[in-house]
């Protein structure tokens, strides 16, 4: 699993940083930061539920 | 306006007095292909979109725009009787993309996951306080005029810096605002140029003497420009006042009904979801012709993609009318969906979630002073919600 993020598209909701706090987080401009780019197996779900919540379409993942 | 094969036709208002909510026709709309044409007061044609994968699919669409001065975009809230406030410069939740995202960028650092984590000992300090009040008045209340309204009212004026010895014009305003049945359109209409007024010099104090607050941060990040400000924070005030207010009453009336949830980490995210208090907020115009559910929109034809329906879509949320915090929840568009998802909806989920348990816990003996069948609903605005809320303990 690879993930890549669009700081350009972000609009800072945080939907990514509640779904799956150990793999993305806001910085200081509240813009999405991408702790683990290539996370365990274990954080699928959270990551794949963070893709989809994304409101603006800023979280890209490759299985 | 396009029509392919049979069109269901409905009328505005899409609420009655007595209905429940959201209303039984929403699911007969989300069970037809294609959209369902509906007539504004004005005798306007719209689109109304019930299904979940659709209002998501417009909320993100760029052929889409949430521009209120387009030709075509369906402008409920003037037909309705709610003052029209996007004349303002700073109102960005009608600015499509790229003028948009200047202040949604400007903005996103004061509401992150971290900074409203910060927040949360002010937070319960306001909410201690309005519910000492509560106890101090007797042993009974109207929750949403001595509980629910107060809470976001006092959270955003320490939001915004505004000082102790202003809190009480700013809540009696802003409750004037926003209080429809309690106030004539007059009142609402002098209350808001007089926030305005304020909003105005808070502006100039903060421009020479700085604060630890969000709108001489604004100021200091020279960003926006001093003349957006004023709607800027208007906006915040006002989106963020009565829907955090509506949601913490209908929340409560769930719980009670439901008290073996109560103290759940769930319960904010389905309480969401099961009111989708903000229904009718997310108004949209085409700008380009666009195929949604089969149907073409044109080019300057209004959209009205409806939250709650797309909220109780059987096909994300299996018996959507139960509440059921053990159930995945998140992917409801109670805040919208795009780039104009709510910007506070961090600071409203704790507001809901400390709301909750302070109350539960300190007034263990709540219980509600008229029957479900007798409490006053709000059928007639944009926002769903209650207008009072009688309890006794």
């Amino acid at each position: 699993m690879r993930i890549t993020v669009s700081t350009e598209a972000c609009v800072g909701a945080g939907q990514c940083v509640l779904s799956a706090p150990d793999v993305f987080d806001q910085d200081d401009d509240g813009v999405v930061e991408v702790l683990a780019a290539e996370p365990d197996a274990g954080q699928s779900g959270a990551v794949h539920l963070a893709q989809e919540l994304c409101p603006s379409g800023a979280i890209a993942v490759q299985d | 306006m396009s029509e392919t094969g049979e069109q269901l036709v409905v009328d505005f208002p899409l609420r009655k007095e007595g209905e429940p909510f959201p209303p039984p026709r929403y699911c007969e709309y989300r069970r037809r292909d294609g959209l369902v044409l509906s007539y504004l007061p004005d005798g306007r044609p719209v689109w109304l979109v019930t299904r979940h994968a659709a209002v998501r699919e417009i909320l993100t669409s760029r052929k889409i725009s949430s521009n209120p001065d387009r030709e075509g975009f369906p402008n409920i809230g003037e037909t309705m009787g709610v003052p029209r406030q996007d004349q303002i410069p700073g109102w960005f939740v009608g600015l499509d993309p790229p003028e948009h995202d200047r202040f949604r960028k400007a903005l996103i650092p004061e509401f992150t996951v971290r900074r409203i984590r910060e927040m949360r000992p002010a937070i319960q300090g306001v909410i201690d306080k309005v519910i000492d009040d509560l106890l101090a008045a007797g042993d009974e209340a109207d929750l949403i005029n001595d509980f629910a309204l107060p809470i976001p009212s006092l959270v955003i004026s320490a939001l915004l810096g505004v000082p102790a010895a202003d809190r009480e014009f700013f809540e009696s305003r802003t409750r004037t605002l926003v209080n429809i049945r309690q106030s004539t359109d007059a009142q609402r209409d002098l209350a808001s140029r007089e926030l305005l007024r304020y909003i105005n010099r808070l502006i100039e104090i903060k421009s020479k003497w700085p604060g630890d607050d969000l709108p001489s941060r604004l100021l200091a990040g020279g960003v926006l420009q001093a003349r957006e400000l004023p709607g800027v924070l208007l906006l915040l005030l006002i989106a963020g006042h009565e829907t955090t207010a509506n949601n913490i009453g209908l929340g409560i009336v769930t719980l009670m009904e439901n008290p073996q949830w109560i103290g759940d980490d769930r319960i904010v995210e389905e309480l969401l979801r099961l009111h989708s208090v903000a229904d009718l907020v997310s108004l949209r115009v085409a700008v380009e012709d666009v195929e949604i559910c089969g149907q073409l929109i044109k080019a300057g034809e209004g959209i009205v993609p409806l939250v709650a329906a797309a909220n109780h879509d059987e096909e994300v949320f299996a018996c959507p009318h139960l509440f059921d915090p053990g159930r995945s929840a998140r992917q409801h568009v109670a805040f919208g969906y795009g780039v104009h998802q709510c910007l506070g909806q961090n600071l409203v989920r704790v507001e809901m979630e400390l709301a909750y348990r302070t109350l539960f816990e300190r007034i263990p003996g709540l219980s509600p002073a008229v029957g479900a069948e007798g409490l006053p609903y709000k059928y007639d605005g944009v926002l769903h919600g209650l207008h009072a809320l009688p309890v006794r303990w």
